[in-house]
This record gives structure tokens, C-alpha cells and sequence, in this order.
């Protein structure tokens, strides 16, 4: 018999610390997949974030740096400066990037640092406990939106669509969005996280793959309910595809 | 002819969220009876001769708890 499907070398075989369900999981794999593909496991070097992700050092079997709190770009950036043969992966949540973050994140985006950005996009603060997030859907609702979101009433204000908002930056070169909810999604976004990487080590600019992540704990759904939310309620407001694809060769967007 | 697939799952590494037994198209995997040694109750290949090694369920599987084989 062979192996079709297997657990992949960059990642190290243990039990993570997320909750069941969890969308981190899934993409960690699909990072350590695209890592060994490319034959980078011993050139690649991820930024964690802060967040429910900051365990992410424990599971990738490649180095790692931790950044403070939303200033996970501008590390990425010092560190692709001094090492710009190495992959240089930027894995923020939707608290890290959207949030605490937004300046580091627009202004390495606009100055087209040739990193690549994870983007784990799950609609509220995880780690946290659940409070409303940037990217938190209107009507959804969250500890300290109690009743739902309330963009004009209660001075919530809009979620924030992170993509295509660094879309119109012009050191943008690749930015696409995936979701984790089902096996075809994961399968494309996979794809995107391959070109993204690919277009790096090729120098091209600056890349980024959002991913929606179901966070089952913090919806309060069982890890197949959280699944459906994230395809019936999500995705129709964070349109997968690729949002911007100016890279030389394989475009088409 | 589909192919013939086997589907292996590590029952200390799985959580027991079930998103495996969703994702099946030919409903191999369902919930184990017995816990791990976490208390989490995994999946199980319960009808393993229909597996045709799609690998949906390493697809979607949030702790890369399983290995698929082609026969």
C-alpha cells in the first residue's frame, strides 16, 4: 500500500493545543505541505503572532521568530531584508493584522516587502475569549457585542475586507482568499499558498493568502455547525478567489 | 473502478471534532465509542472497504491525525 495522503515532514507529529475544530490546524498542514513541495524546509522562517496561534513554534519544524502583538510584518520585514533567499512566512489571526496591527501591516504591504502573509481571518478574538473582532460579521454576535453587531446604531463600525483593501496598494502582488470549512476549499487554498510561496522565492513583491478558519469555541458551535457558518454566512460576505494576481508567470486571475 | 483506500487514523492525535465523517463522500468514518487517553472520542473507519482514497478527510482534518493509503 501506499501513502496518497500523509502527515507532512516540516510538521511535527504531536497533538496541538487547539480547540477541536480549529481552523489553525488545518493550516499549518497545508503550510508544511507547500514548504516540503518546494523543497524549503531548511530556508523557511515563520513569524508568529499573538494570539491562539503563538503555539505555532511548537508544531513547524522550521524556524521560527515571535514578534510582539501585531508587529509581525515589520519583523518579517527584517528578517527577509537580511535573509532574502529564505522563505519568510508573516502568520497573523484577524486580531493580530486588523486590528493592533493595521499600520505594520499596510505599510510592509505598500512598500511591497517580497514576504509572503498568512492571514487566519476567523470573524472574532480567539484567544481572548470571543470579544467582536474588525473582521466580526454585522449581526454576529461576540462577548462585548452582546446582541450582535451594530455598524451605525451602537458605533460598531463595518467589518473590514483586509484583501481587498491591500489590493488597491500598488507593492501588492499576489492576494488571494481561501477557507478551510470544506475539503475543496482546502484543497484551493492550498494552491494559493503554493503561488504565493512560489512568487517569493521568485522576488516578486508582496503576497498575502487570507483564509477563513472556523472557531468553534468562540461561535459556541459544534466544530460541523462552525463549518456550515463559515460557507453559509462567511464566504458570501469574504469572496474566495484570487483577489489580485499581477505575478509575471501562471496569472490568471 | 475507484480506487481502494484505506484510511488510518491516530487516535491520540484526533480531538473528535468529526468534520472527517461530514466530509466523506462514501461514509466510511463515523465516531469511536471508546475515548483516548484525553477523553476526546475519535473517528473510526467503521465501513473501511467502501474507502475509495479521496483523502477528503485529511483535507479537513484540523490535526493532521490521518493517513490514507491506496491499495
Amino acid at each position: 500500500m501506499e501513502v496518497v495522503y500523509g502527515h507532512p515532514k516540516s510538521l511535527k507529529p504531536i497533538q496541538t493545543k487547539y480547540c477541536p475544530g480549529c481552523g489553525h490546524g488545518a493550516i499549518h498542514r497545508l503550510i508544511a505541505e507547500a514548504v516540503d513541495e518546494l523543497g524549503v524546509q531548511d530556508r523557511a522562517i515563520i513569524m508568529n503572532p499573538v494570539g491562539c496561534s503563538i503555539w505555532a513554534d511548537l508544531y513547524f519544524d522550521f524556524d521560527s521568530v515571535q514578534v510582539p502583538h501585531g508587529r509581525t510584518p515589520a519583523g518579517a520585514t527584517g528578517v527577509k531584508r537580511m535573509r532574502p533567499d529564505h522563505l519568510v512566512i508573516c502568520y497573523q489571526g484577524d486580531g493580530d493584522l486588523a486590528a493592533i496591527g493595521t499600520a505594520e501591516i499596510v505599510h510592509a504591504a505598500n512598500r511591497g516587502e517580497k514576504f509572503t502573509t498568512i492571514f487566519v481571518n476567523n470573524a472574532i478574538y480567539g484567544m481572548t475569549g470571543g470579544q467582536m473582532a474588525p473582521t466580526t460579521l454585522v449581526g454576529q454576535k461576540a462577548t462585548t457585542a452582546p446582541h450582535g453587531r451594530d455598524p451605525d446604531g451602537a458605533g460598531m463600525g463595518y467589518p473590514i475586507r483586509v484583501s481587498e483593501m491591500l489590493a488597491t496598494l500598488g507593492g501588492t502582488k499576489y492576494i488571494a482568499r481561501g477557507s478551510v470549512d470544506s475539503a475543496i476549499n482546502v484543497r484551493k487554498t492550498k494552491h494559493y499558498i503554493k503561488r504565493a510561496f512560489e512568487a517569493q522565492l521568485r522576488g516578486i513583491g508582496f503576497t498575502m493568502v487570507e483564509i477563513l478558519s472556523p472557531c468553534p469555541t468562540n461561535w459556541q458551535m459544534s466544530p460541523p455547525q462552525a463549518a456550515d457558518w463559515v460557507a453559509s454566512d462567511m464566504i458570501p460576505f469574504y469572496r474566495l478567489g484570487e483577489i489580485k494576481n499581477e505575478l509575471v508567470e501562471g496569472g490568471g486571475a | 473502478m475507484a480506487n481502494k483506500g484505506k484510511p488510518v487514523i491516530d487516535r491520540e492525535r484526533c480531538k473528535g471534532c468529526l468534520l472527517c465523517v461530514r466530509s466523506c463522500p462514501t461514509k466510511v468514518l463515523g465516531a469511536d465509542l471508546s475515548p483516548n487517553s484525553w477523553g476526546y472520542y475519535p473517528s473510526k473507519a467503521v465501513n473501511e472497504e467502501k474507502c475509495i482514497a479521496c483523502g477528503n478527510c485529511y483535507q479537513v482534518c484540523p490535526d493532521a491525525a490521518i493517513t490514507v493509503y491506496r491499495q
